[in-house]
């Protein structure tokens, strides 16, 4: 089994997606959850950007339209998901996500 | 002055129009609910002075004005008034009585809460009966009829809050309702027979001679004409109303309403309408005459009811102690003697005897109410007595309209119009037996007048009422005056030397007078009666007068037993409550009984099936249907529960299932060898 670029990109974007889902998984900090699940995003663009660079058949730009939407996209929801930060730390003074249950069945 | 005949409706308008405003004035306006009463009233008269002049220049004739009411199938139903002699007398004694009779009022009632309210009824009683005497037709005259005894219960019970009178106005009703049901069976008989109910239409009409021929020639049940039974049940009626034997005993009762009633209705106008509804139907009473095989002719069923009631009111008015009640007992004589005149063929005196009776009956009661009012509300003569001196002008009226009633001779009206009814008595060839009944009716007459005026007017004051008695205010003693004028002049309209009345009631222009000499044996005899009632009332009350009020009757310490059936008026009531009264209640028992039981058990049965049906259905529905639909919802309930306990709301549970499933799914990808 070689090594090639791609492969590279592949493993790289891997480590970071689980950082990023441990990070996400471990801490009951609101804001560090978010900060994880970004990173998840981000290892997801790699993969675009890798396989559009190294694919088998170099098309136009599809992979980096992708990613410069879903960076936009990513800006826009972490806007949104700061914004219910606050709203929870207002409602209970804290964002330990373990106490956000108000909407448990 | 004419009244023309189509604008006869006028009259009973006018204050029918005063009874609505009356009815929508406040308690407050006492004047005004008086002034447009008898404003009303005194138009009404006006016009009916009109129509009599219209009447009376052409007296033979009966103008009339029909117009459809409405149409029923394939007839029509038509109403209309009539102008004629009869007509417009009535009309006007009733105006003018009733116009005296409401300024009276004024003064009586000075003092009542409910005055306003006591005018709209009198006005709607002066509107229903002034309908009625102008009325063509069977059915109008029916409907005022009614609309006449509803006045009648209205103001008989207007001091509701007696029992006595609230029991007064409901016997009134009912006794007087029996009566109008074989008024309304003639009536229905009647237009059954004919196709029409109205009185003249111009050779249609039922009282012409072509329907009176068709009518007398059939016959019917017993042997009886058609015109004889009609005749029959609509006389009912008038027994009723008139207060004649055997449904006389309502009236006496009446007497409960305020005195002003008492005179206008109970005295001088309603109960005269069954004689005038007999006088009015004349021609149908005697349609039956000529025929010699009917077992018994309507009018002498009329002049027996007349006779026997003449003489029980009479008899009966000996043994009462209650002012109203002994007048009430003389209106119901006087009621029977007319009736009398009716029956043995002379409606026309019938008719004056009406006219000259309202006016010093009025006279009568009125001045009765004066002393009763004057007393403090006392009516029992023996706590009475000693008025002569402070109510002059009430005794010097009360002493006329009493000479008036008794007959005493030449100067007062009751003599002439009394004269006539006896004479006619007299011509009669089929029984002589109503001429000794009117003959003993005047000696009882003179004898219980006398007997009144020396308990109330003469001796000394025995109660606390009668000894602080003072003369009425004038606008009670000014009607009285202008009624005593009445009951003077009146008499002398149709005396036998001049009978205008008689002949303009008859139809005739011309008068044929005859000298008071013709018949003048029966004169002297009736004037000796009336001598020998009042020389007799005289000398038993007269000349010793009561000393104190329990002393004993002079007639009571005589004749003690018949006095005292007397004073119980001959246990009519009694009669009645123990025979009609007890039949009535058994009824009403036997029905309490068959409901509760008999139809109450049937109900009950059918609606146990139905309970057992509804119980079945009901077990149906809920062990099966609803079963069924609440086993389904509790398991979707329970499912919803299962899934809702898996949300707990925790985003790291969530976002540990998302990561667990996806790495089992990349598992499997690459597991399955990637394909």
């Amino acid at each position: 089994m070689s090594f090639g670029p791609l492969q590279l990109c592949l493993l790289f974007s891997s480590a970071l997606f689980c950082v990023g889902l441990m990070g996400a998984l471990s801490r009951s900090n609101a804001i560090l959850v978010l900060l994880g699940i970004e990173l998840m995003l981000n290892a997801a663009n790699i993969n675009f950007i890798a396989f559009w660079r190294y694919g088998p058949e170099p098309s136009p730009a599809t992979g980096v339209i992708f990613v410069i939407f879903a960076i936009a996209i990513a800006a826009a929801e972490a806007a949104v998901g700061l914004a219910l930060v606050i709203a929870i730390y207002r409602h209970q003074r804290n964002i330990r996500l373990q106490e956000a249950d108000t909407l448990k069945g | 002055m004419n009244l023309p005949v189509a604008q006869l409706w006028l009259i009973p308008a006018l204050p029918l129009l005063a009874a609505g405003i009356g009815a929508l004035t406040p308690r407050g306006g006492r004047r005004l609910a008086a002034t447009v009463a008898i404003g009303a009233l005194a138009l009404s008269f006006l016009l009916s002075v009109g129509a009599l002049i219209t009447a009376l220049a052409d007296p033979a004739a009966h103008l009339v004005h029909n117009f459809d009411w409405f149409e029923l199938g394939s007839g029509t139903l038509r109403l209309g008034w009539v102008l004629d002699p009869l007509t417009a007398f009535m009309a006007v004694m009733v105006t003018f009585v009733g116009l005296l009779i409401f300024i009276f009022s004024t003064g009586y009632l000075r003092a009542d809460a409910n005055f306003t309210r006591f005018f709209c009824f009198l006005s709607l009683f002066a509107a229903a009966m002034l309908g009625l005497v102008i009325a063509n037709s069977l059915l109008l005259l029916f409907i005022c009829w009614e609309l006449v005894g509803l006045a009648s219960y209205l103001l008989i019970g207007f001091w509701f809050h007696k029992p006595a009178a609230a029991a007064a106005a409901k016997k009134a009703f009912i006794t007087t309702r029996i009566g109008d049901l074989g008024l309304l069976l003639g009536m229905v008989w009647l237009y059954d027979s004919t196709g029409s109910l109205l009185f003249f239409d111009g050779g249609a009409g039922v009282l012409e001679p072509a329907a009176l021929d068709a009518l007398a020639a059939q016959a019917t049940i017993g042997g009886l004409a058609i015109s004889t039974a009609i005749g029959l049940l609509i006389f009912c009626g008038a027994v009723g109303k008139s207060g004649q034997f055997p449904l006389h005993v309502w009236l006496p009762d009446a007497m409960e309403g305020p005195t002003p009633v008492s005179a206008l209705i109970h005295a001088a106008t309603m109960v005269a309408a069954g004689v005038f509804l007999v006088a009015r139907v004349y021609p149908l009473m005697i349609a039956d005459q000529p025929l010699a095989h009917v077992p018994v002719h309507a009018l002498t069923v009329v002049a027996a009811v007349g006779a026997v009631t003449a003489l029980l009111g009479a008899v009966i008015a000996i043994g009462q102690y209650d002012i109203k009640r002994i007048l009430a007992f003389s209106t119901v004589s006087q009621l029977g003697y007319m009736m009398l005149a009716l029956g043995v063929g002379s409606w026309v005196a019938a008719i004056f005897h009406l006219l000259t009776h309202a006016f010093f009956k009025a006279l009568l009661f009125l001045a009765a109410g004066s002393v009763i009012d004057a007393a403090h509300h006392e009516q029992d003569l023996r706590h009475l007595g000693g008025l002569r001196g402070p109510m002059r002008i009430t005794f010097a009226t009360f002493a006329i309209g009493t000479m008036a009633l008794a007959g005493v001779p030449f100067l007062f009206s009751g003599f002439w119009s009394k004269e006539g009814i006896l004479h006619a008595a007299h011509g009669w060839d089929v029984s002589p037996l109503p001429l000794y009944a009117g003959l003993v009716a005047v000696v009882l007459t003179a004898f219980y007048m006398t007997r009144l005026v020396a308990e109330v007017f003469h001796g000394t004051a025995r109660g606390e009422g009668a000894a602080h008695a003072k003369e009425s205010p004038p606008t009670m003693t000014i009607p009285l005056l202008i009624l005593a004028g009445c009951a003077i002049a009146l008499g002398f309209l149709g005396t036998p030397a001049w009978p205008w009345l008689q002949a303009r009631l008859e139809g005739r222009t011309e008068i044929h007078g005859h000298s008071l000499l013709e018949g003048g044996g029966l004169m002297a005899l009736s004037i000796l009666l009336v001598a020998l009632g009042i020389g007799a009332g005289w000398a038993l009350y007269g000349r010793r007068t009561r000393t104190r009020a329990a002393a004993v009757d002079p007639l009571a310490a005589r004749i003690p037993r018949i006095f005292s059936a007397l004073t119980d008026r001959l246990w009519f009531d009694e009669l009645y409550a123990a025979t009609v009264g007890r039949l009535s209640d058994g009824t009403a028992r036997l029905a309490d009984l068959l409901d509760r039981h008999v139809w109450d058990g049937t109900i009950r049965f059918l609606s146990g099936l139905g309970l057992f049906a509804g119980f079945v259905n009901r077990d149906a529905d809920e062990d099966v249907l609803n079963g069924g639909f609440d086993a389904g919802s509790a398991g979707l309930r329970r499912g919803g529960q299962a899934y809702s306990r898996r949300q707990t709301g925790d985003a790291h549970g969530y976002l540990r299932v998302v990561a667990i499933s996806f790495v089992v799914l990349v598992m499997v990808i690459m597991l399955g060898g990637g394909q």
